[in-house]
């Protein structure tokens, strides 16, 4: 949740050289190599490999090859939790971004032009995104409830109490507040970002391109734009990875059986549900093949989103 | 994948105003708008539009904290006058909230320095050595930074239940130490990449090794990058709740997140005090961010470039 693309506003000569022996740099590295090996590397490497054994309770049985996957899309509950859960991350995915790219790039655009209170926009816009997420969904939650919830009362008070409603407890609006309140949340982020990336545009190009006569439309479209590209690319593919990870949201506000009805469903939660709360034997083999096809999926994708966004860069310029 | 993130750019996000490129002659022309336009009008209207919309639930939250829940039933939308401090003793007393944020505290404090701690070394050898080994090693700790992690839970559940550390605050914090070293080295590694060979070669003239010249040359040099990836680290860790809702069974070790699902199950009528609940959860971010918003902000806007 924290890689981002700084807009490079020059190349820095950056001094590389040796002056570290070997030895020395291992000693140096072997801390952290330590730590990353047992507890990231080790059990990433093992998760992928308990899919394909058939496992009674925390007993490894037999390997099995595929048997776990072709049993998700084949048997129930799984065939229909699948695909329901992914539609969920992937409207996560799309709101967020189309939130973020139009709401939040409007913002920074603005804010890039003024001077007065920006920091103090700034602040506001990121306060959300540093909540915990799980306190941002039960506070919506409590704000959504349906005999007190401000929200409520605030449409009865504007007069338009006939969409008062309980919002999470109706399977079609309960997805939709999942998706509204994680945009909501993450706006701070693209809009810091995106204004670091206008920030990094010179302003004399811009200058120069208004004194030959381009239209503002024009400028944004051939200066701001492309300038943008990475910083739109590391808002997508973070966007990507936060959406298909969404757990703690989906959680507060639909619990960890995504009610009602799994309208409130993702792929984390199917997860978490299959091996701590589903009881089945085989959990352990389940849930590793639910959380390798996530993880292929995840990795795969933000590979072809970065891809997609150095061809546009090549492109636009 | 290079880094370039610049001590310049450290302040990428902070203000730039209009005129201060301007010469020292004072605000260029036509950047400076003495008149309010129609279109200022619109923007500065949206801007305090979103602010409103992005902070109004955060203040309910704390409005609603210092009310009681009879007089929220009765009034959703009152304001907390005269303000009401006894659900905070409530949440913090009798709904152990108390206990949630010392674990958390103790945690994230232990796990940020630990990570901050071994990235250090490990960044300062990336930027030192010239190998194919530490190359990689390097990419290796970077792929961290977009992997989903989270799903090697049940081999790491194993791994900790095995060292019988399951429920054990310190097995929160190696497993936390160890997320935050992609981050970390990464920011730590692009500033000590900035820092001239020269230093290095005289302090070795003047005799430290290389553990000394470390310490004492180079630390002292990354302390404002030292500052971002701590502030950084703090967030998420503060804000987990995937990790110890699994390897945390016991209810005395529990952090605040997987305490409040708890104690959500527990208050669902009692208003007030779930209001203050969320915010006691909240404050210490809240604190972190008006103290350190420059870090913050670096730290968002720090990262990966091709």
């Amino acid at each position: 949740m924290s890689a981002i693309t700084v807009p490079k506003v020059r190349r820095r000569r950056v001094t590389t050289g040796v002056t570290l022996s070997r030895r020395a740099g291992m000693v140096f590295v072997l801390p952290a190599l330590l730590l990353f090996a047992v507890f990231i590397a080790y059990p990433l490497l093992t998760a992928l490999s308990y899919s394909f054994f058939d496992w009674t309770g925390i007993l490894r049985g037999d390997f099995t090859g595929l048997e776990n996957y072709v049993k998700l899309f084949t048997t129930l509950p799984y065939s229909e939790d699948i695909p329901n859960a992914f539609l969920h991350n992937i409207l996560l995915f799309i709101g967020a971004m189309v939130f973020q790219n139009t709401v939040g790039l409007g913002l920074a655009t603005l804010l890039h032009r003024r001077a007065r209170f920006k920091r103090f926009f700034q602040t506001m816009y990121t306060l959300p995104y540093l909540v915990s997420p799980l306190v941002i969904g039960y506070l919506w939650s409590l704000m959504l409830s349906p005999l007190f919830g401000p929200v409520n009362a605030v449409l009865r008070a504007i007069g338009l109490g006939e969409l008062a409603q309980p919002w999470l407890g109706n399977p079609q609006t309960a997805i939709w507040v999942v998706v509204i309140v994680t945009a909501w949340q993450w706006i701070g982020f693209p809009v810091l970002l995106y204004g670091a990336a206008l920030g990094g545009i010179p302003e004399e190009i811009d200058e120069a391109a208004s004194l030959d006569g381009a239209t503002s439309w024009q400028r944004f479209r051939s200066i701001t734009l492309p300038m943008l590209v990475p910083a739109i690319g590391t808002v997508s593919v973070l966007t990507f990875i936060g959406a298909m990870e969404a757990f703690p949201i989906p959680y507060a506000l639909g619990g960890s059986q995504g009610n009602p009805a799994g309208a409130t469903d993702v792929l984390s939660l199917l997860f978490y549900r299959t091996a701590f709360e589903s009881g089945s034997s085989n959990a352990i083999g389940t849930s590793s093949a639910i959380a390798t096809l996530l993880f292929l999926f995840i990795f795969g994708i933000s590979m072809l989103i970065t891809a997609l966004m150095r061809r546009a860069e090549r492109k636009l310029f | 994948m290079t880094a370039t993130i610049t001590p310049e750019s450290r302040d990428a996000g902070a203000a730039r105003s209009g005129d201060e490129h301007g010469m020292a002659g004072g605000p260029r022309p036509g950047r400076t708008r003495r008149r309010p336009t129609f279109g200022g009008l619109a923007s500065s209207t949206f801007l305090w539009i979103y602010a409103a919309i992005s902070i109004a639930p955060l203040l309910l939250m704390l409005s609603n904290s210092l009310r009681t829940t009879q007089d929220m039933a009765k009034q959703p939308l009152g304001l907390p006058l005269p303000p009401n401090f006894t659900s905070y003793q409530k949440a913090w007393v009798t709904a152990s909230f108390d206990t949630y944020f010392f674990n958390s505290i103790f945690v994230t404090v232990a796990s940020v320095l630990l990570s901050t701690a071994v990235s250090l070394l490990a960044a300062y050898a990336f930027a030192r050595t010239r190998s194919k080994w530490f190359t990689a090693l390097e990419g290796l700790f970077l792929s961290g930074l977009m992997l989903p992690v989270y799903l090697a839970i049940l081999p790491l559940f194993f791994l900790l239940d095995s060292l019988g550390m399951v429920s054990n605050l310190w097995s929160l914090i190696l497993v936390y130490g160890a997320l935050g070293i992609p981050f970390s080295t990464f920011v730590l590694a692009s500033f000590f990449r900035q820092l001239p060979m020269e230093l290095d070669e005289a302090a070795r003239l003047d005799g430290a090794g290389p553990f000394q010249t470390f310490w004492r040359v180079h630390l002292p040099l990354v302390r404002p990058a030292i500052a971002t990836v701590i502030v950084f680290r703090f967030v998420p860790v503060w804000n987990d709740f995937f990790y110890p809702l699994i390897l945390i069974r016991d209810q005395s070790s529990y952090t605040l997140p997987v305490g409040i699902t708890r104690f959500f199950g527990e208050y669902q009528t009692d208003w007030a005090t779930l209001f203050a609940g969320l915010t006691l959860a909240t404050i210490p971010l809240v604190v972190l961010f008006l103290l350190a918003t420059k870090q913050i902000v670096s730290g968002l806007t720090a990262g990966m470039s091709k």
